[in-house]
Order: structure tokens, then C-alpha cells, then sequence
């Protein structure tokens, strides 16, 4: 099947602005005759969902956590990228959005990455406006800090937890059109089926999680807004909660899912320290700004590192990219490290480590300095390990972090199932490859406050939605079919819990599908992975009702789906025959390690459709053309 | 080490609840508490038993969704340590530990260690934020902020609304959660046209929701995981008073206030 990406005719700068003289608005008067759905509220699914109430629509929102001021925007730490060059440094929304371009290893959309990069600004203006209390200086204007992969200092932030205060931001405005009876809030409720009528997407079936009741919803759009799928490793930084049922249920619908091989493994994570762990806790990327990585040069030296002199360290990082340094960006960093652990150098238990030094920096600011910058994040790392990080180097190794594929949608932000929008990690539109840090922030409050409500609106106006009810045939089905799963699952009574069959899958998925991939590795994944789930289908063991509040029957419905999204993963790694971003094929490298990319075959996002169960996935192509920009070997030396 | 867990068991709101008492072997130093009870609930599913409910999602301490009792203390006696990252190296063989939910009659219980903390979105609703719609507002360093004032604001926008203010109070107040946000927007110029009536709003909404009145004994800061000063509470109380005067006519007459 063709896919039109539906991008505005004309440079590239002026796209978006003639987009907006062009597309067609909705009356004020009748805005209030339409409901949008919108699930999730990170910060695209509550910015969007205040915005919509903002403009007058009636809106339905959806959260699985009690309150949704929980979604897991809430702990990104480092910061928001905008390209306000307040510091001088030549930044401008043409390098932001290179920056984003390249970092995305020449793999994203122009278009969507422009308007990204242009709306930016805004961003800053409208959470400032909020109340959000971004770091000042003394004067009393704005704090900027670098991050990987650029060269300018564009990355504003609230101390280590700039997630959390956009967040609050966007929550406060959402819970202000509650009060105003705009927004109607479903917390403790999880979608469980996209409803489709007549090839619009027009409602959902949920399920309350307190009661256990089935219900349905209709509305005139669907909006996504349910983050990535990190969690299908079993072991990341996402939330225990994080899932990817909303997107793999709209896709088992019609929606194309794009990209699933483009996962980001971030280098900066506390390492595991046993079994029974059930999440990684990241450390922020700005911590690089002042720390310095390394690994003794000898392998298995087993000194303090305080007792290893500077020559016999490896700074490998300095080494090898002398231009970023420790400010590599995150596949890159991460792949060198998993390198060097590979090679034995690895520090810790396991030698699974490396270290982050903040010895120098404490000599040349003070120990001051250092608290006043990363306090909270060097007080989470020493009661987690029981290791003070002023005295000894922080001892990090990557983890799953970020998913930047996701459904496919074209420049409205609209999958190809007309009326079905998705926004933030959940989509696969901005990142390429691999994304910037500092930048989901970014992607998920410009989809949410400046893309959608415009997007939608043209949508809406264009007309052509039937008439319809939750009694409609296609409601009924949806709801059976939920009901029956559910059913099904509190039937099997086998002899292992959903977290043994999810641990196992992300140990097939880690050891197979994740840092680095090979065609041998992946066809051994496309064999355990259907075995392990048919094994799941017939030996989880689900206890409790259907009817009533039942952690270990939502888990169930979460692991069933990312059986199969990690199917489709280990596919799309395989029919990518190169390496870029966060997808290395071992086969394909440059003498020295680095990806290497294959312009000429693979310069297309690769749109998946569902054909149903045991059907092996039809793949469509959409071409990606750069018309602005050189594609060049990334590099960051 | 061994450990014997007494956890509060109740199916639902309408349940009455009781303590059972868990033996735990062979817990390990790094565990975090919620590990060591994820190990617990994986042993009940193999026995056949329905494991024990208790929220948690981002599990770093940053999203405020877990959080119970241990031994009359929200969250375990560590200070500023949400329960998810509390570790098991703070604890010693032998111990017991009562493990019962966050208790305040503005709080039902959901199941077992669960609750309902939605009465805090609804002092939320009731003004705590800054009236701005999406759209283009003014250049963002247009507006100075001197970096103590930003700073005093980022102390109390660090709540995370898991209500363990709530369960350390004897009178169950949520005064500490309600200054928070008071403070942050009020300490800032963003919010200072609707500082009274948002002190009034929000101030008039705990009271409806059921928490008790604070009586500045402290405990809430105490237990407070993310360090929330009490000074938050004492300028909650300036608000309010000052809302109380200035739309006494308002709220005579009934209206918004």
C-alpha cells in the first residue's frame, strides 16, 4: 500500500506556516459538538487533552495510573531542548533541527522535524507562562546546559526533574479544564481495543481497573498518546506500568506500526545487581556534562579506582570522539561501552560497568557546584547502591530507554486509519534512528500544545463522520473480544506467573534483539519468541476474578501484546540489512566499529500491517526524501 | 536475613480487612522494599494465592504512586525516601514489619495496600495552577525571575502528591500537599493574580474532601519524601486569610471567590 505522509508543498521553512493559512478550521460555536478521545497523559496526551478543552471541545481522557499526574513524562530528569539561543552560541531552529536530523542517523521525516524544531520556542514561552519554575540565573533570565549530540547549549531544565515539572504544568492545565467541565478524566482505566466504524477510528473499549467493568467509548477521533514499548525488554527504565497495549491493539486494528527496530538504549543506568530486579533506574545524560567515563586499561584490574593512576585509564570516550567527548550521543556511548565490557574491562559486579568520574570536576568547581547542579540525582545513586558518588565514580551501564519507532503517522500526526491521531514516543515521526536527549520532552509538549490542536481541527472540519452509538455492532465485538480474553486468561491456571514469562521474553529480547543485532541472533529470537508465547498461552497462571481490582490480569493483557511487538521488532531488525541509530547489525560496520549505513536500500521508514493472527506482517515502505539536507556519515569525532 | 512481613489484606472498600502475617527467607541487602515484596507475591501466585495489591509505577521515587505504612512510618523511616527506594540494607534479620496503607478518611482503600488518592487532584482542580490557555504567550525571558525566588519555587514544586503528609498527620490534613502548591505558583509572578483565590479554592476543597485541619504538629514534613518545608503551611495560611478578606463579598453572595 502507498503511503502519503501528506506533506505541505514548498521549502521547508515555510511548510508549516502554510499549512496552518491552509488547513481548514472548525466554527468555535461547533467545536463543542465534537468529543475527542485522547489515552494517555504524559505530557502529549495532557497537553493535548487541556488544549482541545482550551478550544472548547468535550474531551475524554485516560490514564491506567490512579492520578494522571503519574505518567512516566513525570521522571525524565535532564531537560527540554529549544532552540531560543539565548546563550549566543549560534543556535537557531535550522541547527536544532540538523542536529535532530543527524542525531536520528538520517532516518526521520524533514518536514516533521522542522516544524519540530520551529515550535520549539514556543514551548519555553508557554510552560514559563504555566509557572514552570525552569533554572534561572542571577540576573533572573533563563539556565541552559548541553546535552548530547550538540555543540550549543539549548537545553533548559528544573533542576533533575525537568519531566516532573512539565508535567505538573501540563497536569495543572488539564485538571483546570476538569473544573471547567471540559475534560471528563477516566484515572485506573486502561484501553484495551481501538472500535472502528466505517474505516474511521472512532472509539474504545476500556476497562475500569478498580470494578473490572468493560465499558465502551465513542467519540469523533482517537488520540494516542501511550509513550513507547521499552518494556518489552522486561528490564529498562520505563515505569513498571509503561506498555504498549493502546498502540499494539490500534495496530491489530489497521494501524501500521513503524520502525520497531529503532530502540535507544541509554548509556547512563545503574547497573543490576540481582535477580529479583525489576526496573533500571537511569542517571541523566547531563550528568556527562561533568563527568568523565572510563575503564582501566588492564583487563580484570580489580583496584579501588581511586588507586588507578590516570595513564592506565581508558577516558574511551575522549579518545574516540575528541570533538563530543563525553557529550557522544546515547547509541554511540552506549555501544562503546558495551564494547569495553565486551573486551573485560568492565568495572563491578559482573563487569558489567563503567565508570562516571566526577573526581575532576569536584577539584576544579567544588564539591558546591557539582550538589547544586546534580544533588538529587547523586543522593538517588547512593541510596540505591549505598554509594557515595562524590567519593567514588558512579558505576553506569546501559539500559532500554526509549523506543523511537512507534505507529505510523503521516504530517497531521494521523496513523493511516483515518481519525486515529498518535503523539509522542508512541508515534515513530521525529527521531530517526535514535533520539537526541533533551528532545522527547521536546517532541511530546510540540505535539501536544502546538501540532495536534491544529491537526485535529482540519480534520474535524472536513466532515464526513457518521452518526453513531457505543450500541453499534462494531462496539459489541470489540467488547466481547476484550471480555473474552480476559476469560480465557483467568481460565489457563498454569504453573508460572506473567512476570516469568515476561522476564523470559526480555531475556531473548536483550540477549538477541537489543545492543547489538545479527542476522544469526534474530533468527534465533524469531524462533524462541513464538515457542516462549505459545508456552505463555498455555501455562500462565492469572489468579483472582475479572470484576475486580486485579494487578496480575492487567499484566497478563500488557505481556500478551508485547509477545507479539517483539516479534515484529526482531523482523524489522532483520529486513534493515544496516546499521544506524540505536539498530546495530554487527554485520554492518566500518573498520573502527561504527554503524554503517546503507543510503541506497534502506533510506525508508518501514510501516508494518497487521494481516492477523499467525500471518506473517506485510511490509510498506515510505520513502524517505531529503531535500534540504546532504546525508553524510554521521560523525561525531 | 528473614524478615516476618504483618501486611493489611482487604479485597475492596466494602471489605473489613486484617493483618496476615508472611514469613520471608533469604532477602537480600540490595533489594528495594518493593522487590522484596514482588519476590513475596511471585511465592503466593506459585501457592496459589492472590498476591498482596499495592501501587507503584516509576519505581525512582519521582512519580508518587506508591507508598504505605511500615511500622507506623509513611514510607519507612528513612528520610526522603519514597518506598520504591527504600532498600533492604536499612533493615536487619529478624525484624517485623507492619505494612498497612496510607490511612485518612478522604483515602479509600482500593485493595489491600492500595488507595484513592483522586481528593487530591479535586484540591487541584480547585486552583492550583496559572489561567493560561495554550497558544503564543510573551518570550519567556521577558519576564525575570530572580533565581532565589525560582528556586524557593522548585523546593515546593517538588511534591509528588503521594499523600504521605496525609498518613503522618493525626489529623489527617492535607495541608502540606495544598501549601506546596500554593507556594510554588505563589512565590512566582506568574501567579500572583490568582494567589487569594486560589488559596480560598483549593483552601475550601480540602475541607470538603474530608481531611482534617492542620495543627502545625509537624509530622508532615517529617514524613514528607521529598523534603517539603512547613513554612509551605504557614503560607497557605497568609493566602487564605488574605482571599477570606478580600472576597468576603464573593463568597457571601456565592460566588466563585
Amino acid at each position: 500500500m502507498a503511503l502519503d505522509a501528506k506533506i505541505p508543498a514548498g521549502p521547508l521553512p515555510e511548510k508549516w506556516t502554510k499549512y496552518k493559512a491552509d488547513m481548514k478550521l472548525v466554527n468555535p460555536a461547533n467545536k463543542r459538538k465534537y468529543t475527542i478521545i485522547v489515552v494517555g497523559t504524559g505530557l502529549a496526551g495532557a497537553s493535548a487533552a487541556a488544549s482541545f478543552g482550551e478550544l472548547g471541545y468535550n474531551v475524554l481522557n485516560f490514564c491506567f495510573q490512579d492520578t494522571p499526574r503519574r505518567a512516566h513524562s513525570i521522571a525524565a530528569q535532564g531537560g527540554i531542548n529549544a532552540a531560543k539561543n539565548y546563550q549566543n552560541d549560534g543556535d537557531s531552529v535550522w541547527r536544532l533541527f540538523y542536529d535532530t536530523i543527524k542525531g536520528g542517523d538520517f532516518r526521520a521525516r524533514e518536514a516533521n522535524v522542522h516544524r519540530l524544531a520551529e515550535v520549539s520556542a514556543n514551548i519555553i514561552d508557554q510552560c514559563t507562562a504555566q509557572g514552570v519554575p525552569f533554572a534561572r540565573e542571577y540576573g533572573g533570565l533563563l539556565a541552559n546546559r548541553s546535552f548530547g549530540g550538540a555543540l550549543v547549549s539549548r537545553t533548559f531544565y528544573a533542576r533533575g526533574q525537568t519531566g516532573q515539572q512539565l508535567l505538573i504544568g501540563a497536569y495543572q492545565a488539564l485538571m483546570r479544564q476538569v473544573q471547567l467541565g471540559k475534560v471528563k478524566m477516566f484515572p485506573r482505566t486502561e484501553m484495551l481495543d481501538l472500535v472502528v466504524i466505517d474505516g474511521r477510528a472512532r472509539g474504545i473499549v476500556a476497562r475500569n481497573l478498580v470494578t473490572g467493568k468493560i465499558e465502551s467509548f465513542i467519540g469523533d477521533a482517537v488520540v494516542l498518546a501511550t509513550g513507547g514499548y521499552g518494556n518489552l525488554y522486561y528490564l529498562s527504565t520505563n515505569a513498571k506500568g509503561s506498555n504498549a497495549t493502546a498502540v499494539w491493539r490500534a495496530h491489530r486494528k489497521g494501524a501500521f506500526f513503524a520502525n520497531p527496530c529503532y530502540t535507544q538504549i541509554h548509556p547512563t543506568c545503574i547497573p543490576r545487581s540481582g535477580d529479583y530486579q525489576s526496573k533500571l533506574t537511569l542517571m541523566s545524560e547531563s550528568l556527562r556534562n561533568d563527568g568523565r567515563i572510563w575503564v582501566p586499561k588492564k583487563q580484570g584490574d580489580k583496584r579501588p579506582p581511586d588507586q588507578i593512576p590516570d595513564a592506565e585509564r581508558d577516558y574511551y570516550l575522549e579518545r574516540k570522539y575528541p570533538t563530543y567527548g563525553n557529550l557522544a550521543p546515547r547509541d554511540i556511548s552506549s555501544r562503546a561501552a558495551k564494547q569495553a565490557c565486551d573486551a573485560g574491562l568492565g568495572v563491578g559486579p559482573g563487569g558489567l560497568g563503567v565508570y562516571l568520574d566526577f573526581s575532576d570536576s569536584i577539584k576544579r568547581l567544588g564539591k558546591n557546584a557539582i550538589a547544586e547542579r546534580y544533588g538529587n540525582l547523586f543522593d538517588m545513586y547512593e541510596r540505591i547502591t549505598g554509594e557515595d558518588p562524590y567519593s567514588v565514580p558512579m558505576r553506569i551501564y546501559p539500559a532500554v530507554h526509549y523506543t523511537m519507532g512507534g505507529l505510523w503517522v503521516d504530517y497531521n500526526l494521523m496513523s493511516n486509519l483515518p481519525g486515529l491521531f498518535v503523539l509522542g514516543e508512541a508515534n515513530f515521526s521525529d527521531h530517526g534512528a535514535n533520539r537526541l536527549g533533551a528532545s522527547a520532552l521536546m517532541q511530546g509538549l510540540a505535539d501536544g500544545y502546538f501540532v495536534i490542536p491544529y491537526t485535529i481541527g482540519d480534520y474535524l472540519a472536513r466532515g464526513g463522520i457518521a452518526k453513531a452509538g457505543t450500541d453499534h455492532a462494531a462496539f459489541k465485538e470489540a467488547e466481547k473480544g476484550v471480555e473474552e480474553q480476559t476469560k480465557t486468561f483467568l481460565s489457563i491456571n498454569g504453573k508460572h506467573s506473567v512476570d516469568y514469562f515476561h522476564k523470559a521474553l526480555g531475556d531473548i529480547m536483550w540477549s538477541d534483539v537489543g545492543m547489538a543485532r545479527s542476522k544469526e541472533s534474530l533468527e534465533r529470537a524469531l524462533k524462541a519468541i513464538p515457542d516462549l508465547r505459545a508456552r505463555f498461552w498455555k501455562e500462565v497462571r492469572v489468579p483472582g476474578a475479572g470484576a475486580e481490582f486485579n494487578q496480575e490480569l492487567e499484566k497478563a493483557a500488557r505481556v500478551a501484546d508485547f509477545f507479539e511487538l517483539g516479534e515484529l521488532l526482531a523482523w524489522d531488525a532483520l529486513q534493515r540489512n544496516e546499521s544506524c541509530g540505536g539498530h546495530f547489525r554487527t554485520e554492518f560496520q566500518t573498520d573502527d566499529g561504527e554503524a554503517k549505513r546503507n543510503d541506497d536500500e534502506y533510506t525508508y521508514a518501514a510501516a508494518w500491517e497487521w494481516k492477523g493472527a499467525g500471518q506473517p506482517w506485510v511490509l510498506n515502505k515510505e520513502p524517505l526524501v531529503f531535500e534540504n539536507i546532504h546525508l553524510q556519515t554521521r560523525s561525531y569525532k | 536475613m528473614r524478615l516476618t512481613l504483618e501486611i493489611w489484606r482487604q479485597k475492596n472498600a466494602n471489605d473489613t480487612g486484617r493483618f496476615v502475617r508472611y514469613e520471608m527467607e533469604d532477602v537480600d541487602h540490595h533489594m528495594s522494599f518493593l522487590e522484596m515484596l514482588d519476590v513475596l507475591n511471585q511465592r503466593l501466585i506459585g501457592k496459589g494465592e492472590e498476591p498482596v495489591a499495592f501501587d507503584s509505577d516509576c519505581r525512582e521515587g519521582i512519580c508518587g504512586m506508591c507508598g504505605f505504612v511500615i511500622n507506623g512510618h509513611p514510607h519507612g523511616d528513612q528520610p526522603l525516601t519514597t518506598v520504591c527506594q527504600l532498600h533492604m540494607r536499612f533493615f536487619h534479620d529478624g525484624q517485623v514489619l507492619r505494612l498497612e496503607p496510607f490511612r485518612a478518611k478522604a483515602f479509600p482503600i482500593v485493595r489491600d495496600l492500595a488507595i484513592d488518592r483522586s481528593a487530591l487532584d479535586r484540591i487541584i482542580m480547585a486552583g492550583g495552577y496559572v489561567s493560561v490557555n495554550s497558544g503564543g504567550p510573551r518570550d519567556a525571558n521577558s519576564l525575570l525571575i530572580p533565581k532565589e525566588a525560582a528556586d524557593l519555587a522548585m523546593d515546593a514544586a517538588a511534591c509528588i502528591g503521594c499523600g504521605a503528609c496525609v498518613a503522618a498527620c493525626p489529623n489527617a490534613s492535607a495541608s502540606l500537599f495544598t501549601g506546596a502548591k500554593i507556594s510554588h505558583l505563589g512565590l512566582l509572578p506568574q501567579g500572583q493574580p490568582e494567589k487569594l483565590s486560589r488559596a480560598l479554592g483549593m483552601g475550601g476543597q480540602h475541607e470538603k474532601e474530608g481531611f482534617g485541619s492542620c495543627t502545625v504538629i509537624g509530622e508532615c514534613a517529617e514524613a514528607c519524601p521529598k523534603g517539603i518545608k512547613l513554612e509551605v503551611i504557614a503560607r497557605l495560611n497568609r493566602h487564605y486569610l488574605g482571599g477570606s478578606l478580600s472576597f468576603r463579598e464573593a463568597a457571601a453572595g456565592g460566588g466563585a471567590g
